[in-house]
């Protein structure tokens, strides 16, 4: 399961629903693994303002992951000039200047697309109920008596 | 017409396989009508609260739920360009039954590498409609339910222990179909269900697809929804199977206008 997927996730129980506690879910004895996704800029210039940041930094820093900066980054921050030789250029001399992802959009792929939990648990902060993930899907399944 | 992912790699014991339904939802979902109006819903240089600081429009997430095969959530991952003219969409499904889940996955992620579409799926989740779900957090609904009218519905407190069974047997795998199905009392115990949680569910800018046979009344459903009021609408936008069949499906689609 995705990091990203955790932006969307609560509590499945009714009565956490208008708890402020209950999101983000506090993943628990998690087993990650990393795995490799392509690259797309522009959408992550656009998931940018959909994401809880403050949530967000929550979870990595119990996720034991390298910490998120503290504001939301820039768009301009994404992306950074950089020079490269021209195609077709015998010479070598000619340099063409090209836009590619920065460090920032490259950790923030890293963390939010290509990180996951493979085992472990997600625990709601208001009724501390216990999801288990498996096989990188997490079980949301509740118990008939806290339906 | 747009190529119908596979899902070669499904077991149709215990998950239910793409049927008349399904197609009816990609077909719909691909017509130039509604392709129209999601773009025009979701157009990357929308301005308003869903934008970011340069003006473009949030990524959309799209769910569906009980996603079986994964079919129809692959299917828009891999043609969301043509679906809703920008290819920044995020997918996420859920299931109630954990075997679909698993398939759901690959049949996403395989259309996906097929198709290179630049598209970005999240997971399948294992729950119970959209329980787990953040409140409106999410831009597109689909939900094709159990529609069939059926004595009653399986029970879902029996469902854990079958869920977690690495094998099940017949009778198990006969319980997992049937979720997939049975729709109780007029086929609309399930749907009902997941109508009223809807509102909380959609953001402001969501739509909601949910299939509806005829012997769900859905002219009726229709005017339950209109009856929310606050400016929910709900429009016929898809149908099949004509003819005087008991199994005459439509797609209704759920919607609020713009600010």
């Amino acid at each position: 399961m995705k990091i990203l997927t955790l932006n969307f996730l609560t509590c499945a129980r009714k009565l956490c629903k208008s708890s402020n506690t209950a999101f983000p879910l506090h993943p628990q004895d998690a087993e990650l693994e990393i795995v490799e996704q392509d690259m797309n800029v522009e959408f992550l210039r656009n998931i940018l303002p959909r994401l809880m940041w403050e949530e967000l930094s929550g979870v990595v820093g119990e996720l034991g992951l390298p910490a998120l900066p503290p504001t939301v980054p820039t768009l301009e921050s994404l992306t950074e000039k950089k020079l490269k030789a021209a195609e077709n250029d015998p010479t070598g001399m000619n340099v063409v200047e090209v836009e590619v992802p920065s460090q920032v959009a490259l950790d923030l792929h890293r963390l939010l697309l290509e990180t996951c939990v493979k085992e472990g648990k997600l625990v709601c902060g208001s009724c501390g109920h216990e999801y288990q993930v498996r096989e990188g899907i997490a079980n949301f399944l509740l118990p008939g008596h806290l339906v | 017409m747009l190529p119908t992912p596979s899902t070669s790699h499904v077991c149709f014991d215990r998950i239910y396989e793409p049927a008349e339904d399904s197609f009816l939802l990609l077909d719909t979902l691909s017509s130039a009508s509604e392709t129209s109006f999601l773009k025009e819903r979701f157009s990357a240089q929308a301005d308003g609260q869903d934008s970011n600081a340069s003006g473009s429009s949030c990524t959309p997430l799209v769910l569906e739920i009980g996603v079986g095969s994964g079919v129809v959530l692959a299917f828009v991952a891999a043609n969301a360009k043509t679906i809703f003219g920008r290819d920044d969409v995020l997918t996420l499904g859920t299931d109630i039954n954990s075997f679909a889940c698993q398939a759901a996955s690959s049949t996403v992620q395989n259309a996906i590498n097929e198709t290179k579409s630049s598209t970005t799926f999240l997971d399948i989740v294992n729950g119970d409609l959209a329980s787990s779900l953040h409140p409106h957090s999410i831009d597109v609904l689909i939900f094709n339910p159990p529609y069939v009218p059926t004595p009653c519905v399986p029970s879902l407190p029996l469902h854990p222990n079958i869920n977690s069974k690495p094998t099940p047997t017949f009778e198990e795998e006969s319980h997992l179909l049937a979720l997939s199905y049975a729709g109780g009392a007029e086929g609309m115990e399930v749907t009902n269900r997941m109508l009223v949680q809807v509102p909380q569910t959609v953001s402001r800018r969501g739509v909601a697809y949910v299939l509806l046979c005829a012997q769900n009344k859905p002219e009726q459903v229709k005017e339950r929804i209109r009856d929310w009021g606050e400016g929910w609408k709900a429009e016929t936008v898809g149908s099949s199977g004509k003819q005087a069949g008991w199994e005459r499906l439509q797609i209704v689609r759920i919607w609020r206008d713009g600010e």
